[in-house]
């Protein structure tokens, strides 16, 4: 267990230093950004020292990993504020999004990729390859703004962009940052509609890219199971088909599935970049990238920890899960 | 009862269950507006200087004069300030204070809150601060320059400037009085409170900062004691929603009341839409030209010229800028004290060779830097196609904004195609960077002035008629030099004002006189009324 820490440590320790490099080379110049066009020469000098960017680079990285391990993240140059204060606003948006959009793709995408595994060949199978080709293939922004065009423009079913809608805008006291919580929490269900109905829709987007890749490995890990001559022997013995697949097949199917949903839940956290744009959803892929294209470095690596911090600790639950599933492992 | 468990029963339920949610008109005391508000990086009038936040300031902090929204061709009135008095010499200004005004905290406006902001903003010396320092005051004088008593304050200048040039500038957003009691009591270090001010705010003006979340919202509630009387609006919502497509969605819904970054194309969409109107106003930003003098051939008199008539003025305006720019060929846009409206030079590739075979001029290539956005590209492939008929190469890279404005500064870029929009509400603000460059040299670093960026050097009776104007106590008079000024600069500058900008904005139908602040000031929000 402390090797893979260490090991996890040193991950993140390189994810920082190639960031860091890409953040330094890349040509925008992040004094511009903060002291604007029209400053003159003495101003925009003071600002670059003030930013520290006099230093040679080894000296800025150890200086910026020396204060984040004291908790410091800097400030952000685009925002103006505090990285952490800032993480800790938009970090909530994208968890809520993600567990929302996962949630959807494990409840449709497992019993899909399941049922098209023992039913192969037949309609339902089809449908699911159409289904997950489809997610495949189609690009996001466009499947994002034909449904915000549909559902809130023409049918007027769902809220449109934004997490809430105007008037419900700051009245839920914020305790988690999650509107979906916090409105339960304050027991107004007014706001839980509200904030419901604005994430539905972009929920369900993401939740159909994940079902798109659970359920087609969902079926890959059934076919197998579904060969394998245990199943045969149950057969055999006269089981019920439903027996058969839920009670044995699927039993064994669940290890691996585990790390596949853990997967597919860090990559909505990290890669749902255009969902939040589409969808004004105020959260850390839109922050990352905003700050990407300032030059801002300090937000840059400090959602870049964010996100690495995610995976090793996704790694590591599906590790301990593993563990639990099948006591073989240990 | 089974039956009533069909698929489309459930989600015809499950539609009723979430569609009453769905969406009333915005509440009728509430301006929702939908913007890109991504730029604020801080809300210290002393610092900001990017549109929306300047757009907060001006609701947020009164000044000693403002425009009325109602009436921006009348230019600066009294606000804090209710009358002024300029001494005979010109040398200094007296203001006197309006009485019981008071600050969002209770606390009264006073002359000494006036001289303090002001003397604030010259000794923080962030980029805005040279709108005031170019009367002579710095961080070392200004409380000698800058002195008040009970009722008055007075500005001591340090030349007789045109009293409309110094009022136009106690327009801009860095001029804003801010109450000294409360930011004091709020300071770190020696800080004068700018970093508690760049997240809250302690104004005088008709709406007080209620939140600022970066990248998200900004929301302001009405200041009910407003000495100019309570807006009618009393909560104004200004959402970051940058993509044009959702804000064209969300005004159709009626969810915001309006949409300030539509696109052409759904600007063009909305128009017929219910309940929606569209209102275009001419904002300060120019589109130009900028012909590097230190390249050879752009620095030929008939290369220049010829580069006039090279421009597709109506056709890119219409067909490439899509109506978002109206040509305009000189440096003050309209709307401007003493701005120009002459158009000389239209398309004409004939003229434009035969200017440049008079000189001798048959051939040539240049490459430029054009900064990867699809107007400019647009306008740089024009302009290409047209220098080729006279036989001249134009090659284009493409870079990122900040790739270009890095070279630009440099006095790198060949051709350049870009925007400027003007600091402050006075025509000296373009006229001393178009028209004015003492020192040419590149050890000048003069990387604010445009007409260094292009290392032309400004004849020096054009740029002491650029300072003469500034000093023209005779308001009519001085309009008149600054038209003289551009038809001189139409003429001959290697510098081409091609086009003006026109913001399009989409308001539902009961908005009344909202007011995105023209070419000379920021959006206003506390005279927008909602009819039914």
């Amino acid at each position: 267990m402390g090797g893979t820490i260490l090991s996890l440590a040193l991950t993140l320790l390189g994810l920082l230093l190639v960031t860091f490099i890409i953040g330094r080379v890349m040509p925008v110049d992040p004094v511009l950004k903060v002291v604007g066009d029209r400053a003159t020469q003495a101003q925009y000098d003071a600002a670059y020292q003030a930013m520290g960017l006099d230093q040679p680079l080894y000296i800025q990285f150890v200086r910026y990993l020396s204060d984040v391990l004291s908790g410091d993240f800097g400030r952000s140059i685009s925002t103006g504020q505090l990285v952490v204060d800032d993480i800790r606003r938009v970090f909530p948006a994208t968890v809520e999004l993600a567990t929302l959009g996962t949630l959807i793709g494990v409840l449709v995408g497992v019993p899909l990729g399941v049922i098209a595994a023992a039913r192969r060949g037949g309609w339902i199978d089809q449908v699911a390859r159409v289904v997950a080709l489809i997610g495949y293939s189609m690009p996001i922004f466009w499947l994002g703004l034909m449904g915000l065009l549909i559902f809130y423009g023409i049918l007027g079913w769902v809220g449109g962009p934004g997490r809430q809608g105007i008037i419900y805008d700051g009245m839920v006291p914020d305790v988690t940052g999650m509107i979906l919580i916090d409105s339960l929490l304050a027991r107004d269900w007014a706001a839980f509609r509200d904030a419901f109905s604005h994430i539905i829709l972009p929920a369900s987007l993401l939740g159909y890219y994940s079902l798109a890749y659970i359920s087609r490995m969902t079926r890959s890990f059934m076919l197998e199971q579904l060969s394998a001559e245990y199943i045969t022997t149950a057969r055999v013995k006269g089981l019920p088909e439903r027996k058969v697949i839920w009670r044995h097949a699927f039993r064994n199917i669940a290890i691996p599935l585990v790390t596949v949903i853990a997967l597919s839940f860090g990559s909505l956290l990290e890669g749902s970049v255009l969902t939040e744009i589409i969808f004004s959803w105020p959260g850390l892929g839109q922050y990352i990238t905003k700050a990407l294209l300032a030059g801002d470095m300090n937000a840059v690596l400090g959602g870049t920890i964010v996100i690495g911090v995610c995976f090793v600790t996704l790694n590591l639950l599906s590790d301990l899960l593993y563990r639990v599933l099948d006591p073989r492992s240990t | 009862m089974r039956h009533l468990l069909t698929p489309r029963a459930i989600l015809l339920a499950s539609a009723l269950a979430i569609a009453p949610a769905a969406y009333a008109e915005t509440p009728a005391d509430t301006l929702v507006v939908a913007h890109a508000i991504d730029d604020i990086i801080s809300l210290d009038p002393a610092q900001t200087f990017e549109f929306a936040g300047n757009d907060v300031n001006n609701n947020t902090y009164s000044r000693l004069v403002e425009f009325d929204p109602m009436d921006l061709d009348a230019g600066f009135q009294p606000s804090l300030a209710e009358s002024w008095e300029v001494s005979d010499d010109g040398m200094s200004i007296t203001f006197r204070i309006r009485d019981g005004v008071t600050f969002h905290s209770g606390n009264p406006v006073r002359a000494e809150d006036a001289a303090w902001s002001l003397q604030r903003a010259v000794k923080l010396d962030q980029t805005p601060s040279f709108i005031l320092t170019q009367f002579g005051f710095t961080p070392e004088n200004v409380d000698e320059k800058i002195t008040f008593d009970d009722s008055s304050l007075t500005l001591h200048l340090d030349q007789p400037y045109a009293p409309s040039f110094v009022l136009n500038c106690l327009t801009a957003k860095v001029a804003s009085v801010v109450d000294k009691e409360l930011v004091m009591a709020n300071a770190e270090g020696d800080d004068y409170g700018h970093a508690w001010l760049n997240t809250n705010e302690a104004g005088s003006g008709p709406y007080t900062l209620a939140g600022w979340r970066p990248n998200e919202a900004v929301q302001l509630t009405a200041y009910e004691d407003y000495f100019g009387g309570a807006p009618e609006m009393k909560r104004v919502i200004v959402r970051n929603i940058p993509e044009s497509s959702a804000q064209r969605l969300l005004l159709e819904q009626g969810d915001i009341d309006v949409a300030r970054s539509l696109s052409p194309t759904d600007v063009e969409g909305v128009s017929g839409a219910d309940g929606v109107k569209i209102q275009d106003e001419p904002r300060g930003r120019m589109m130009y030209m900028g012909l590097n003098q230190k390249n050879e051939l752009l620095s030929n008199p008939a290369m220049i010229e010829a580069m006039k008539y090279l421009v597709n003025y109506e056709g890119i305006a219409g067909t490439l800028l899509k109506g978002t720019f109206v040509p305009h060929q000189s440096f003050l846009p309209k709307g401007y004290l003493g701005a120009l409206d002459d158009m000389p030079y239209s398309y004409d590739p004939e003229k434009a060779k035969q200017i440049l075979t008079d000189a001798g001029i048959t051939s040539g290539e240049i490459t430029t830097n054009v900064r990867d956005l699809r107007e400019y590209v647009d306008v740089a492939q024009a302009l290409q196609a047209s220098m080729a008929e006279v036989g001249i190469t134009l090659n284009i890279q493409q870079m990122t904004g900040a790739q270009v404005l890095d070279a630009y500064r440099a006095r790198e870029v060949p051709i350049f195609i870009g925007e400027w929009g003007p600091d402050y509400a006075d025509p000296n603000t373009n006229a001393a960077t178009f028209a004015y460059n003492p020192d040419n040299s590149d050890e000048a670093k003069a990387t604010g002035l445009l007409a260094w960026r292009n290392a032309y050097a400004v004849p020096e009776a054009m740029g002491q008629a650029t300072v003469a104007a500034t000093l023209e106590q005779d308001t009519a008079k001085r309009a008149d030099m600054y038209v003289e000024l551009q038809k001189q600069y139409q003429a001959e500058a290697p510098l081409i004002p091609m086009f003006q900008r026109i913001e399009a904005t989409g308001l539902r139908d009961n908005v009344e006189n909202w007011n995105s602040g023209r070419a000379v000031t920021s959006a206003m929000y506390w005279q927008v009324t909602k009819g039914e």
